[in-house]
């Protein structure tokens, strides 16, 4: 394999069968960092705390759906549950979204490495809620109704970009494991991996279309993935203009930068 | 005609027995009192209803519908629209502590004789309070069965002694932003303006309520005084008015102004004609968990689907 991405993480190749996991190394990595020697000691320290950090995020991401379940066990979600089931998935989607788009701002602006290891997961969760809201929808409000279904998608134009925002989410969930990396090569996969902003707007359009008239909610999260995607268009057309002048210094920066594109 | 055909539901399933025999006694008064009162040209319908035998006719309907069942005070006091008080369902019940429904006055002008200001005191009392259990449909596709208290809007109108050019009847919410915080933002266009065409604003079925199961209405209801058009969706039914005026030429309505391919004047509640962005086949009675069926007219039809005759309502939506 001839990816660049291979090249740009730099480690020997033991790395790989190391007996602690480099997933989350090699992705950050391979899709984002621009200097791979450096990254390692943020990524090292961070390490020993991802022990029980993930388990704690796992179980910080699972709140949502607990107190929303929790809430339909004892008649909490007032007078119109399913509607509240529904709402409630629904925006914790966009929120897990929002969340795992921030991860590689905020790596890049606090110098948090660490912060990489989270992100997968983080987008696993934004399909998970994604999913509840689907299977609400379709067998609550909809009651698995086929008809009703396929003419409310095809008839109704919010849902029909929330349908296909869900659907462009599962190649990105089948995708996520580290296995599925390597197969692709980091510099792929992260293309792939941007159907995540299309899945940002498709979201927000979907929130903004369903509205009756308050639509100050879908715009602040309009404004929230505005302010992520502004962030790494910058941060593009910045590090376009770095290899550009980094090129009769040293080649081996370019390619890295090709390859983080 | 009024009556004619039998109607969907029996009113004795939506109706407790007692109160379903008063409001039979009711109708049937209102009818009398109306076909005796008023000129024709201002409750066509109403010329056909004969007294005594209406309760017979409407307690004949065959009912394959479900039966209603009321929807807990909880629930019709928590989840409301009253953008008013904010957006959410549960703003209005949060924050319309602040509505000051006494004292309260409301002005009854226009296209009449006897233009006037009433304390509402003196603008309740010549009716009698009456209970009415109707369905009510939001245009968001979700329904309750409520049990109003309330006199119809008929009693009002008759009162100020109409023009000949009184043609529609606009009402008005309170506007003041100090006692309803949700007018500080501009997400509609302030103050609230419903209307009605004068025979709907004449139909016995459409009420000013002052209450719901059997106590003052809540703020977040529409305290103190607000309409009920059971046949329309549920934002015809304008709250906390402070202004009833007839007019010559047809109101500017809040909704409509504000989206008018999405909300019509009429806004009758009809399962064949979708919102643009939602269908309006069906319903979810709030606390069922299969939608129904919407019913034309919210089910309502025998008693008001005369006043459309010849009308295209798909145009007219």
């Amino acid at each position: 394999m001839a990816d660049p991405a291979r090249s740009a993480r730099g480690g020997p190749p033991k790395s790989e069968s190391a007996p602690l996991p480099a997933p989350p190394r090699d992705h950050s990595h391979a899709t984002r960092s621009l200097r791979p020697p450096r990254g390692w000691g943020a990524v090292g320290r961070g390490f020993a705390w991802s022990r029980v950090g993930k388990p704690l995020a796992v179980l910080l991401a699972l709140v949502p759906v607990a107190r929303l379940a929790l809430g339909g066990v004892t008649d909490n979600l007032g007078a119109n549950p399913i509607e509240a089931l529904e709402h409630g998935t629904g925006l914790w989607t966009l929120r897990f979204l929002a969340i795992t788009l921030a991860i590689t701002p905020a790596r890049k602006l606090t110098g948090w490495n660490w912060l990489a290891k989270y992100r997968r997961m983080l987008g696993l969760f934004t399909f998970f809620y994604a999913t509840l809201h689907l299977l609400v929808y379709a067998g609550l409000d909809m009651t698995l109704d086929v008809g009703d279904i396929v003419e409310d998608v095809v008839k109704h134009p919010y849902v029909t970009l929330g349908m296909l925002g869900w659907l462009l989410l599962v190649p990105l969930a089948v995708t996520s494991t580290t296995a599925w990396i390597r197969r692709l090569g980091g510099r792929r996969w992260a293309r792939l991996h941007r159907l995540a902003y299309v899945v940002a707007a498709l979201g927000t359009i979907h929130f903004y279309w369903l509205v009756k008239k308050d639509v100050s909610e879908p715009l602040f999260y309009a404004g929230v993935f505005g302010v992520l995607l502004g962030y790494r268009a910058l941060a593009s057309v910045a590090r376009r203009r770095r290899a550009a002048r980094a090129v009769p210094a040293a080649r081996a920066g370019d390619r890295v930068a090709a390859a983080s594109g | 005609m009024l009556f004619k055909r039998p109607p969907d539901y029996r009113s004795s399933e939506i109706t407790p027995e007692a109160l379903y025999l008063d409001r039979r006694k009711f109708i049937g008064i209102a009818a009398g009192v109306g076909a005796a009162a008023t000129a024709a040209a201002l409750a066509p319908a109403l010329l056909g209803g004969r007294g005594g035998s209406t309760g017979a006719r409407l307690a004949g309907g065959m009912g394959e519908q479900k039966p209603d069942k009321l929807t807990p005070y909880e629930d019709v006091t928590t989840y409301n629209n009253f953008y008013e008080f904010g957006t959410d369902k549960e703003d209005p019940a949060q924050n319309a502590h602040t509505l000051r429904p006494k004292p309260w006055s409301v002005l009854v002008d226009g296209e009449v004789a006897r233009p006037a200001t009433y304390q509402l005191e003196d603008f309740i009392k010549p009716s009698t309070i009456e209970e009415r259990v109707y369905r009510l449909r939001c245009v968001e596709a979700w329904s309750m069965v409520i049990p109003w208290n309330g006199f119809p809007l008929a009693n009002v109108i008759r009162r100020a002694q109409p023009t000949s050019k009184a043609k529609f009847v606009e009402l008005t919410t309170l506007f003041d932003p100090k006692q309803m915080p949700g007018q500080r933002s501009g997400v509609l266009a302030w103050p609230y303006v419903e209307g009605l065409r004068m025979d709907e604003a004449m139909h016995p079925l459409t009420i000013l309520a002052t209450g719901l199961y059997g106590k003052t209405l809540p703020n977040q209801n529409g305290a103190p005084l607000r309409l009920v058009v059971p046949w329309k969706y549920g934002f015809k039914s304008v709250k906390s008015i402070v202004r009833i005026r007839l007019t010559e030429r047809m109101p500017r309505t809040t909704w409509n102004e504000s989206a008018s391919n999405e909300y019509g004047f009429y806004a009758n509640v009809n399962p064949e004609v979708d919102h643009p962005r939602w269908s309006q086949a069906k319903e979810r009675r709030l606390g069922e968990f299969l939608r129904r069926d919407t019913l034309m007219f919210n089910g309502y039809g025998d008693q008001v689907a005369s006043l459309y005759t010849g009308m295209d309502l798909r145009k007219n939506f």
